[in-house]
């Protein structure tokens, strides 16, 4: 698989140089892994700080910045980042309003942060966590390690980074955090796995007519294997398993979102399909993104994520934002 | 058991892990990510440096560096869980300059506690705890009845062997496997894989050192 790389070992540390030379409102901590938003920490503000495995640009790094996050952390391809990392990133963006934790539900991303929480705790750093499960397609049972957290982790992002740069407490931030979290849903499909630089070939293997439903974001196999299809077909199959988990009623925030490897044209033709979906349920599409938000290194494939809003959300949804990802407003 | 003896352990199981990488990375490509060898090589060989750079005059000493350093540098759900378990085992083991074979089952005794309770696995779920848990039963009844080392050794790595292979026909509860449900089951847990490989490396250690 060809990638325009150096080496493997320098995939994410020439990534993060390049963001750091592409974006001056950015301060990159290379050698710690950490993003951090230009003249953090911002006094009085409640301050947000997320993170995970890299490979998911531009998530969460590209989402640093006025509106959104103040810290993101980068661990390795497909890898939790350290506590270490987390607690510096929490110390350098906190102005004595307290810190917001946004944890993707894995395993180790929760692990890790949790860990750096305690340290943040121990040094007297008020945090808070909001944990991320939409993905409809695993079971949040007994018998599975719970709902992946993938597409609300930017509306969570956003709408939480708003109400943060209006000066709101830590206990509102992390309500309406939770509160984007509970009314979202995803739904994700790949046509191709991705391959790990450092592992140098693809996660999993796909044949020639087959696709992936219901994967994560990390290119891990997903729950079921299907045979591929017409777009409209698959975009029935994704929107019928978030309909059966949360009623598509009201104002919806909904995002069609490419894993990394798919063409900003099939996407659109994928949104041309989720908008006829919804608007054969009688679905009022109020706000919506399409693109690559939360990507998988080159997966082929896409998201969808459905938000059911509140006005308060909305309003929240449309307020100035200017990170390298999303930008509106300024 | 002293210091020394603990360093050369570390040491072994940064060797077989970089060996071992590419296998390790290929069983969770299966039902994970595919990243467990390439996060454990990389944090071993953190490790390794560590140790090489720092004071560590007791067994206690070398290992909790160890945990420490694979918090540090592996990140994760193995990060913290390998971590963990060494952190654990190392407070056992206090700051003894030696250590015999009843502190060491205590030790593992620690480990297995730290990693159950962190992540909240039991046996028969499909983690690294399948591997674990048979393995360090064995080694402390073992110790307890009095076995040379030598036995007891073999017996926690035949227990952690039989327990990696058993993972194979669990369908995972736990961690990224438990998304995959019922296609989890036919394949061996990365994490169960790796643990074996770690305990087999304190068995080689203790074998090259009695001859």
């Amino acid at each position: 698989m060809k990638k325009l790389i150096n080496s493997p070992d320098t995939v994410v540390t020439d990534a993060l140089a390049g963001m750091a030379a592409a974006h001056p409102s950015l301060s990159v901590d290379v050698e710690n892994k950490v993003i951090t938003r230009a003249g953090a920490p911002a006094a009085g503000k409640v301050g947000l700080v997320s993170g995970g495995g890299s490979g998911h640009e531009p998530l969460h790094g590209g989402f640093v910045g006025y509106g959104m996050l103040d810290a993101a952390c980068a661990g390795e391809i497909f890898t939790s980042p350290v506590p270490d990392q987390v607690l510096i990133a929490t110390k350098a963006v906190h102005g004595g309003a307290g810190v917001l934790h946004v944890v993707k539900n894995y395993t180790g991303d929760v692990l890790n942060f949790r860990m750096a929480a305690e340290l943040a705790d121990d040094e007297g750093i008020e945090v808070a966590a909001v944990v991320v499960n939409d993905d409809v397609a695993v079971q949040d049972s007994l018998y599975t390690a719970g709902r992946r957290g993938t597409g609300a982790t930017v509306f969570v992002e956003k709408i939480a980074g708003a109400l943060a740069e209006r000066g709101a407490s830590l206990a509102e931030v992390a309500a309406v955090a939770g509160e984007v979290n509970e009314r979202t849903r995803s739904f994700g499909v790949a046509l191709t796995a991705c391959t790990v630089p450092a592992a140098g070939k693809p996660t999993f293997a796909l044949a020639e007519q087959e696709i992936e439903l219901g994967i994560g974001i990390h290119g891990e196999p997903g729950r079921t294997r299907a045979p591929l299809q017409p777009v409209r077909d698959i975009v029935a199959t994704a929107l019928d398993a978030i309909e059966a988990d949360m009623p598509l009623a009201g104002d919806l925030l909904v995002m069609v979102n490419g894993m990394g490897g798919t063409p900003l044209i099939e996407l659109y033709g994928a949104w041309n399909e989720v908008s006829r979906y919804l608007a054969g349920r009688g679905a009022r599409i109020a706000r919506n993104l399409v693109g690559n938000y939360i990507t998988s290194l080159e997966m082929q494939g896409f998201s969808v994520t459905v938000c059911r809003l509140t006005g308060m959300l909305a309003e929240l949804w449309d307020a100035p934002v200017e990170t390298p990802g999303l930008r509106w407003g300024r | 058991m002293d210091a020394e003896f603990f360093r050369a352990w570390i040491t072994e199981i940064a060797e077989v892990v970089e060996a071992q990488r590419d296998h390790l990375t290929q069983l969770d490509a299966a039902i994970g990510d595919a990243d467990h060898g390439i996060n454990l090589a990389r944090g071993f060989s953190a490790v390794r440096a560590a140790l090489t750079d720092a004071d560590t005059p007791t067994p206690g000493s070398v290992l909790m560096l160890t945990g420490s350093t694979l918090i540090s540098k592996v990140g994760g759900a193995s990060g913290p869980l390998y971590g963990t378990a060494f952190r654990r085992a190392a407070k056992a083991l206090g700051d003894k300059p030696e250590v015999d074979l009843a502190a060491l089952a205590d030790a593992l005794e620690a480990a297995l506690a730290g990693v159950k309770q962190l992540g909240a696995a039991s046996e028969g779920e499909k983690t690294m705890v399948d591997a674990l848990a048979p393995a360090v039963a064995a080694f402390s009844r073992a110790a307890a009845s009095g076995a040379a080392a030598a036995d007891a050794l073999d017996g926690l790595t035949s227990a952690a062997d039989a327990g990696a292979h058993d993972t194979i026909s669990m369908q995972a509860l736990k961690g990224r496997a438990s998304y995959l449900g019922p296609r989890s089951v036919g394949h061996e847990d990365p994490g169960a894989a790796s643990t074996a490989l770690i305990l087999h490396a304190l068995r080689d250690v203790a074998a090259r050192q009695a001859t």
